[in-house]
């Protein structure tokens, strides 16, 4: 096993250049995706907070009267996907309104008629995605005996459609360098196997299976892909502490900001796929040459 | 007198040709050899020597004919199975086919390594190997630098470490002073006296002299020109 593993550290040794240059191609596209998992992970719990996971106000219009709340509530039922709804009638809304302003707004207490309307606040079984959300406020909203629900769509909706894009963008790129990290891996095997040639050859004449000569390039491109990964993990480490800190001595008095870096799953995951790439370029290239 | 006269034929070749191109390499060869036997095969450069021994081991595939070694037809051999008949012959090659970048140790070593031997096991049997060849102690020197008679030595250690039952030998002894030769030949001698079976081709006729026992195939242009029994 140590014999083997020597040889495979002096085959790697005899091909450096190469096999830094796919060590570096699999880092970088393995970082330019777990950046992008990074951000969305954290965009979209902080997202979901500021949207206070799913809650929206069902704003009932003035024909309302609480003898139609039962009817109403069925109505809102049979929309699904609805877990929990507390109806806050609008002198509930008016007292707490009255409790969270306290005495700085005295004009409140010289108001003749309450203001405020009747509510339903609502809790979605699916808060895990805003487009969720939005499209059952759509469907709520075209109630008769609703006017508004609210749920921070304005300019939240406006952000999420950036989100949407910049997601989209993300995809596609993350996308790209993983076909190029696959091409480059590919590639190196070939150059590597066509530089062992005359052994692979020799070794073929004193009767080495096609298993035994593929093994060694395996294990080169199985090592190739998780260094890539556990490279590309700590530079996105070194990346994320310095900016975080940055980021919440900054932005912490403003807003809420629950940032994390990627969940140790994440982290599995995608060393995992890393050295899988490695293995994967292995495959095809080895594939197309032994046919 | 033939030795082994009563044993099964070990390799047979039915009326083999072998072209390259247009290029007749072998013409309409049938020949049977016994196991435990020695055949030289000796023939001018070109008559085919070397291509005779590679159809054996199925570097090259015949043109025509048919090859049974030990009884399994050589046509019917599937890539899967080939590396396996090929663990079957040790073969010493003109050109040694030394891999450049290994130490002779691991050269010699890689046909066990091939063969999934224990690291205990071929440890002992390449050294013991290179101490029979008087390699020992270029063990774990590069082969390049070595001589030609020194890489013809490592060539034939290699060819022996399995313990083959046959040996495939192209002028192993080519690139040699006359010591050195001498010194391959009573190597072969000794695993031929061991029970292998030993094709060594050579445009040297002398050398069939220092035989005791075998037979010397002719090759002129591809074609059997004549089988002749040594006998001293
Ligand atoms: N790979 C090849 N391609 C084309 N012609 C070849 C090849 N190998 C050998 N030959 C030709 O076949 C003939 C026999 O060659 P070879 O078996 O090497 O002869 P020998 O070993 O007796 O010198 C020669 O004429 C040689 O030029
Ligand atoms: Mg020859």
């Amino acid at each position: 096993m140590m014999r083997f593993l020597n040889k495979v550290r002096t085959d790697i040794r005899s091909n450096r250049f190469l096999n830094i240059i796919t060590i570096m191609t699999i880092a970088l596209s393995i970082l330019l995706v777990s950046v992008f998992i990074l951000f969305f992970e954290n965009a979209s719990r902080i997202l979901s907070a500021w949207n206070h996971g799913g809650r929206a106000m069902v704003y009932l219009s003035d024909s309302f009267t609480p003898a139609m709340l039962p009817n109403v509530k069925e109505q809102l039922i049979s929309m699904g996907s609805i877990e929990k709804m507390v109806f806050i009638p609008k002198t509930q809304a008016l007292e707490r309104l009255k409790k969270e302003m306290g005495s700085k707004i005295q004009f409140l207490s010289t108001l003749q008629e309450n203001p405020l309307p009747d509510a339903i606040e609502i809790t979605m079984t699916a808060h895990s995605s805003f487009e969720q959300i939005q499209k059952a406020a759509a469907r709520i909203e075209a109630l008769d005996i609703v006017d508004t629900v609210e749920y921070g769509q304005g300019w939240l909706g406006r952000f999420l459609k950036l989100f949407n894009l910049f997601k989209m963008t993300g995809y596609a790129m993350s996308g790209l360098f993983l076909m190029i990290a696959l091409f480059i891996t590919a590639n190196t095997v070939r150059l590597a196997f066509y530089a062992r040639q005359t052994e692979v050859e020799i070794m073929r004449l004193v009767g080495a299976t096609d298993g035994f000569i593929k093994t060694p390039f395996y294990v080169e491109g199985l090592l190739q892909g998780f260094i890539g990964g556990v490279l590309g993990m700590i530079i996105l480490l070194a990346g994320y502490l310095t900016l975080s800190s940055g980021i919440s001595r900054n932005l912490d008095a403003y807003v809420y900001l629950d940032i994390h870096f990627l969940s140790w799953q994440a982290v599995a995951i995608i060393l995992f796929s890393s050295t899988f790439l490695g293995w994967f370029g292995c495959f095809i290239s080895l594939k197309q040459i032994l046919k | 007198m033939r030795a082994n006269s009563g044993k099964a034929n070990i390799i047979r070749l039915f009326n083999v040709t072998k072209r390259y191109g247009g290029k007749l390499a072998l013409n309409d060869i049938t020949l049977d050899i016994e196991p435990g036997e020695f055949i030289f095969i000796s023939g001018p450069s070109g008559a085919g020597k070397s291509t005779l021994l590679k159809v054996l081991y199925l570097a090259e595939r015949v043109s025509e004919g048919q090859i049974l070694i030990d009884g399994m037809n050589l046509a019917r051999i599937s890539s899967a199975k080939l590396p396996f008949l090929r663990r079957r012959f040790g073969m010493v090659f003109q050109d040694f086919k030394l891999i450049p970048n290994r130490t002779v140790f691991e050269n010699v070593a890689l046909v066990l390594r091939v063969a999934g031997e224990k690291p205990s096991y071929i440890k002992k049997k390449v050294m013991h190997v290179l101490r029979v060849t008087g390699m020992e102690k270029k063990a774990n020197h590069l082969p390049q630098p070595l001589s030609g008679g020194e890489q013809q030595r490592v060539a034939v250690a290699r060819a022996v470490v399995g313990e083959p039952s046959i040996i495939l030998a192209d002028e192993p002894t080519g690139s040699l002073d006359r010591e050195s030769a001498q010194r391959v030949l009573d190597l072969l001698l000794g695993y031929h006296q061991n029970g292998a079976t030993i094709l060594m081709a050579s445009h040297n006729i002398e050398q069939m002299n220092r035989f005791s026992k075998g037979r010397n195939i002719i090759l002129e242009d591809g074609t059997l020109k004549g089988i002749s029994t040594i006998l001293c």
